[in-house]
Order: C-alpha cells, then sequence, then structure tokens
C-alpha cells in the first residue's frame, strides 16, 4: 500500500490539522509516513501545501513526484487547481467550494468549477454549511478531511480516533462537534 | 519499536536532549526554530534543567554554546543558514581552539529560498572551517546523528555540524528513541595554550587542525551515514543527505539499478568515492545545495566523467525533487496536467489587523512631502511592506542592514534617511548600527516596529521589547526629545504621520518606537487564557 497525497489551502485554513489527524492515525497502524510542509513567511495568508505519503514499505522521498498524487485534498477550490500538476491518472480531487479571496484577480467561481470538472469524478463540498450544521464553521477541515477520507487508505474508525485524539484538550464538545463534520463530510464521498 | 511523529528539526532536538546536552543557544530562523521550540516544550528538558532561551542573535548563541563546551557539558547551537554569517567568526576560531564537551552546531539551509534571501550551502563552512559534517537524510537519521556528533566532537575535539535543508527539517515521520544518556559533569579545561588565540598559540593549533584531517577521513569511511548501495552499469551516482532520498525514489520507481553512494558524513570518505569512481564510466552527483563537491571532483580543467548541476544534469539552483533527479539519470518524464491558467499567484501579505499595516500607512503618508522616497528596512513581517499595496520599503537584505545602509546613503547626503526594522531585528544587530549613527550624528530616522515578538518565525521571545528598547536608545545617546513612542492604529494616524513628519525633518539622529503587540501572539495569549480558564 502506498498513497501519495497533496493537502492543500491557504495559511491559517487548517491544513496541518488535517495532516496531523492522517499522520497519527497511519503512525498507529504501524505505516512509514513522510508529510512535508510549509513554514515561514508563505504561511502569511500564501498559498500553502502538505505533501504527505504513507506507505506498508519504506518511502525515501518528503516530496511526490509529479503525476503521483492519489488525492488533492484542497480547503479552498482555487488552490486545488494549483497542484494538478502532481496528480496521478485516476487520482481525485476533492475540494471545499468556499473561495478565500485575499487577493486581486481571483478567477470566477464557475470558471474555477469548470476546470475542477475537467478531473476524474471530483469531490465538490460545501464545506462551510456543513461545518455550521455540525456545530461550527472552524471545523470544516473536519468535514474536508471526511470527504478525502475514503482515499487516505485509512479506515474512517482510525481518523475518528485521530479526530479525538488532536482536539482532547479542547474539550468533549469540541471533539462531537469535528466528528459530527468528518462524519457529513465521509457520508458525501460514500453516497 | 514505539515511534513518535516528528519534523526534521524536531528530531534533532530530541536527538540532542537524548544524549544528554545541558543546553541550546539558538536565534529563530527558517527552518531551524522548531528545533529550539521543541527543547523549550519538552519536560524532560525542563526536568534535567537544559538551558533553553532565545539567544539575542547567533554569534551569542554560538559563543555561549563554546563557553558551555568550555565547562565540559554537551551544548547544542541552532540557526539558519543566514544565521552562520553573524555567528561565523566564532565557528571558525573554535574549529582552532576546539572543544571541551561535545559542541554540535544544527545549521538548517533553504535551498529554493523558501524563507530566506540567498541559498548559501553551509558544508561550505565546514569545509572552510575544516570541521565534520553531518548530513543526514532522514529524520530518523537526524535523530540517531545527534548521539554520533556529540561522541565524534569529544573524540576529535572539534565543534560537529549537523546540517539538514528545508525537506528534511519541516517533514514529518515516524522516529524511534534510543536510550537517554546523562549530562556530563562539569569539568571545565584549563588550557589557555589552545583557548588563547595569541598567534603562538593559533599557529599551533592550526596546524593540530590540519595534522587531524586524515583522520577525520578515516572516520567517514566507517561511517553509518556513508553507505554504498549495490548496483550495475556504467552509470553511477554519489549522492549527498537527502539527495540520496530523490535518487533511491527514482530508483525504485523506474527500475534503474545504478551503484548508489550515500553521503552523510563530510570530509568525504575517499576510500568510498574512489571505489565509485572507479567502478563507473560516468557519475552523476547529486547534492542538495550547491555544486560543492561536483566542482571538487570536476577540478578546474573539467571531467568529462562527473555529470550534475554544473553541465545542465540537474539545474543550477533550488532544490531537487525526484523528477529532477530521475530525468538526469536518463527517465522520460510524462507530461502532466498543466496549472489552468486562471490560477493566479496568493502572495504572502501582513495579517488583517496588523500594526505594520497601520505604520505603514503613515510612513507612505509622512514620506510624501519629500521628493526621495527611500526607506531602508531589514528581515521580519514588516518586509511583506515591500508588496502592494503598501510598497513602503526598498531594502532588505540582512539583519539590522536597514540602520546601516540609512546611515551611509545619509552620509552621501540622501535626505531623508529613513530605517525600518523589528524590536527582535533591532536587539539582534540594530545596536551597533544606531551606536554608528550617533557617534557620527547622522541624520537617519530609525523606526523601531515593536510588536514585542519574533512574528514571522512563529512568535518567539524577543531579546528586547518596550522600555527596554527606550533605555537601550538612550544609553546609546539618542536624545531623549527624539526618542519617540506612537501606536500605530487608525485613528492615530494624523497624530503619527506628525510625529514621523517632525523626526525625517530633525537633522540628526531620532527613533520612532512604533508600539503595537502583534495580533497573533495577543491572539494566542487569550486561547491560553481561555484554556486554563475552564
Amino acid at each position: 500500500m502506498q498513497k501519495n497525497i497533496i493537502l492543500a489551502g491557504v495559511g491559517g485554513q487548517g491544513i496541518l490539522s488535517i495532516a496531523a489527524v492522517i499522520d497519527q492515525a497511519a503512525l498507529k497502524e504501524g505505516l512509514e509516513i513522510r508529510q512535508a510542509e510549509v513554514h515561514g513567511m508563505s504561511q502569511r495568508g500564501g498559498a500553502v501545501q502538505s505533501h504527505l505519503r504513507i506507505a506498508d514499505h519504506a518511502i525515501y522521498a518528503d516530496l511526490i513526484a509529479l503525476g503521483t498524487a492519489d488525492l488533492i485534498l484542497s480547503v479552498e477550490p482555487l488552490e486545488a487547481l494549483r497542484y494538478l500538476p502532481w496528480l496521478a491518472p485516476g487520482g481525485r480531487v476533492v475540494t471545499s467550494l468556499d473561495p478565500f479571496v485575499n487577493m486581486p484577480g481571483y478567477p470566477p467561481m464557475e470558471e474555477i468549477v469548470a476546470e475542477l470538472g475537467r478531473t476524474d469524478r471530483p469531490v465538490l463540498v460545501h464545506a462551510a454549511d456543513i461545518a455550521r450544521e455540525s456545530g461550527s464553521a472552524r471545523a470544516s477541515n473536519m468535514v474536508m478531511l471526511g470527504a478525502g477520507a475514503p482515499f487516505t487508505g485509512i479506515a474512517p474508525e482510525k481518523l475518528e480516533a485521530g479526530i479525538e485524539a488532536l482536539f482532547a484538550s479542547k474539550g468533549r464538545e469540541t471533539i462531537d462537534i469535528n466528528i459530527r463534520a468528518f462524519r457529513k463530510g465521509l457520508q458525501l464521498s460514500n453516497t | 519499536m514505539n515511534r513518535q511523529l516528528l519534523l526534521g528539526a524536531e528530531a534533532v532536538a530530541q536527538g540532542a536532549l537524548d544524549a544528554g546536552i545541558s543546553g541550546v543557544y539558538a536565534y529563530p530562523g527558517t527552518p531551524s526554530t522548531e528545533i529550539t521550540e521543541f527543547i523549550q516544550r519538552s519536560k524532560e528538558a525542563r526536568e534535567n534543567a537544559v538551558r533553553s532561551s532565545w539567544s539575542t542573535n547567533e554569534k551569542t548563541a554560538y559563543e555561549a554554546a563554546l563557553g558551555m563546551s568550555y565547562a565540559g557539558k554537551r551544548s547544542l547551537v541552532c540557526m539558519k543558514h543566514v544565521g552562520l554569517n553573524v555567528a561565523a567568526d566564532a565557528f571558525i576560531n573554535s574549529a582552532i581552539t576546539g572543544v571541551n564537551g561535545g559542541l554540535v552546531l544544527a545549521v538548517a539551509d533553504d535551498p529554493s529560498m523558501h524563507s530566506s534571501q540567498n541559498e548559501q550551502d553551509s558544508r561550505v563552512y565546514g569545509r572552510f572551517g575544516m570541521v565534520p559534517v553531518l548530513e543526514p537524510a532522514s529524520q530518523q537519521e537526524l535523530y540517531d546523528a545527534m548521539f554520533h556528533a556529540f561522541e565524534l566532537s569529544e573524540a576529535v575535539r572539534l565543534p560537529v555540524i549537523v546540517r539538514m535543508t528545508t525537506r528534511l527539517a519541516h517533514s514529518r515521520s515516524g522516529v524511534g528513541r534510543r536510550e537517554p544518556e546523562a549530562q556530563n559533569p562539569l569539568h571545565a579545561e584549563y588550557a589557555p595554550d589552545r583557548y588563547v588565540l595569541m598567534p603562538h598559540n593559533a599557529r599551533r593549533q592550526y596546524q593540530h587542525l590540519l595534522d587531524l584531517q586524515p583522520m577525520l577521513e578515516e572516520l567517514s569511511d566507517s561511517s553509518f551515514l556513508n553507505q554504498p548501495v549495490e548496483g550495475s552499469g556504467p552509470l553511477g551516482v554519489i549522492a549527498f543527505g537527502i539527495g540520496y532520498n530523490y535518487t533511491m525514489e527514482a530508483r525504485v520507481a523506474h527500475g534503474i539499478d545504478c551503484r548508489v553512494l550515500k553521503i552523510g558524513q563530510y570530509p568525504l570518505p575517499r576510500t568510498q568515492v574512489n571505489e565509485l569512481f572507479g567502478a563507473c564510466s560516468e557519475v552523476l552527483v547529486v547534492e542538495e545545495g550547491y555544486p560543492v563537491y561536483e566542482e571538487l571532483f570536476r577540478g578546474y580543467f573539467g571531467s568529462s566523467k562527473v555529470r550534475g548541476r554544473m553541465d545542465g544534469a540537474l539545474p543550477r539552483a533550488g532544490e531537487l525533487t525526484t523528477d529532477l533527479v530521475s530525468r538526469a539519470l536518463g527517465v522520460e518524464i510524462p507530461d502532466t496536467a498543466a496549472v489552468p491558467e486562471i490560477v493566479v499567484n496568493r502572495p504572502p501579505e501582513l495579517c488583517k489587523g496588523c500594526g505594520h499595516r497601520d505604520m505603514f500607512d503613515a510612513i507612505n503618508i509622512a514620506m510624501r512631502e519629500h521628493q526621495e522616497h527611500h526607506v531602508f528596512s531589514d528581515i521580519g513581517c514588516y518586509t511583506l511592506g515591500a508588496l502592494p499595496p503598501y510598497s513602503a520599503i526598498n531594502t532588505c537584505v540582512d539583519m539590522g542592514a536597514s540602520i546601516t545602509m540609512a546611515k551611509g546613503a545619509a552620509d552621501a547626503g540622501l535626505r531623508p534617511a529613513v530605517a525600518v526594522l523589528g524590536d527582535s531585528t533591532f536587539a539582534h544587530s540594530g545596536m551597533t548600527g544606531l551606536l554608528d549613527a550617533v557617534n557620527d550624528r547622522a541624520p537617519v530616522t530609525v523606526i523601531i516596529a515593536d510588536n514585542d515578538t519574533t512574528a514571522m518565525t512563529g512568535g518567539q521571545c524577543s531579546s528586547a521589547s518596550g522600555s527596554k528598547i527606550v533605555d537601550i536608545c538612550r544609553g546609546l545617546g539618542v536624545e531623549e526629545s527624539h526618542i519617540r513612542v506612537i501606536v500605530p492604529l487608525k485613528q492615530h494616524l494624523q497624530e503619527n504621520v506628525a510625529v514621523l513628519g517632525e523626526e525625517f525633518r530633525y537633522d540628526g539622529v531620532s527613533v520612532v518606537i512604533a508600539r503595537r503587540e502583534c495580533i497573533e501572539s495577543a491572539a494566542k495569549k487569550k486561547r491560553r487564557a481561555a484554556a486554563t480558564g475552564q
């Protein structure tokens, strides 16, 4: 088993929390992990991405080679498009449809959706709405983790355990909101 | 084996703690910051009284680490690649004195300049100082290499560099730990013949360093970090640091069976290198950084046998990838999807509500009455003031350069000569430049954006902020009436413009402190307070 996942978004949108949940679940499964992330200047409202690789055998490189990503999981629709050169034939794009506009020239949503539509069965998610239904708009990254879960190679229960662990210090209510958000996202991809 | 998930930088920290360090000294800098932060958060470090607060700059950090080593204890000093320029005087001379307790310099290079102003390669400093350099290829190797680094440092009595690059420092993996070692007892050495670098001692010590070199090569030949990988064919690869990872990835993905020599300890293992070059008619040199060893292998007159960054097999600049190495190994990479044309760049920006925004608004307005608009700036979040909508600063070169460049421009006749730098950068390297300006009565206006933290690297404690900065400026001789404090908020815009205007017109040294807490650290404090309140 080997999965190459690109997590994409804008600095501060919580892609590192998504990575942390997958990392912990993979570690518990005894898998090998490499997860490269961006710190420093570009974090301030810039495009951020994380290359996440999990396998049941040795992994050498921290970066994913072009055309070999099984999944692009993005919390922002334009950011999902930025990493298309990495997508493997048959790889899937799972993205939120909530635009984060902090620069001039942000393209119209229809054009973004049209580009996303050229990929193989994209999963497009109104993450913020679903997160609010779950109890907090801040949980939209967990909605996206749920929507991407079937393509990660890790069982949803294991990811839920990872969410429990990540939010353990924040109290039961926060854990429940995030688990609900995760399950609603998961439902979208499973139907 | 029970593994924990660690960034490469954190693996260095955990390895150093388990190897029994008594202290870490560092100034924050991407991608090295997380080493020290990990130690500051570590419960074990606290229990074992490992000293870990931030130093004022990399030079003070390095010297303190050398002092701890002199006293017999193991010390770690961390910085980013450009930080080693600041610490270079101490570093080079510590190779001449040698060390007592193990001294390891962990330096993180940033090829492709993700968060830096150049991509200099710290291995060059290793050759310059003639000390061993370790360059592990994985997080686990980094952890293991810390034990090796401290043992090696004490065995050869030299500082040892552990070099890593962004992709390893900022990538997580599972790391298994070893049994921790106890700290060294205090055993300061009385050895003025080593440590007093007067010429007669320095000459002898330098000769000793030269005499050590053959032994360092032998140690490299038996190091676990240098390993040949069996293979066949006329083309071999000598893969340095994480260049090894991309080489092995390409080898597996494309079924290539070339010989590989993995290099993770310098000076080069002469026997192993000779074997590879003897067995292959062509050798691809894969280095994450400058073509330091490729140039050496080629020699001045060149060698048709050597391939790498200098003949275009690999790009001359920037970090490596599996794709680049695959191509250099002759693999044709099929075209992948292009980035759609509608995808525009998303440059980084100052946070919404950041005080620097209001400061730049005020500076831009105050500048309007002058013909020349040159603002010398520095390294920190406020460097983002170079981008629209502010386009407010005109230089960013090295830590502290804002004040001294403004002074030089003022000496040349430029008016107004304005410098903008942060509180942490002022403490790091601004104070001496301000003294130069005071001594010369140079007409400069120094704006210190005091947000009470080292914000760009994630909010580390600043060595000087608040009233301490006022005291420092006064102590350096800036006139009391020309040390002004403003609060960069929208409602104070007119007042702030007036203060800046007055000081821009003043024919002498003035300091305007734009004091407002970083909104990120304020939010963090609030969250922490809420969490403990529950």
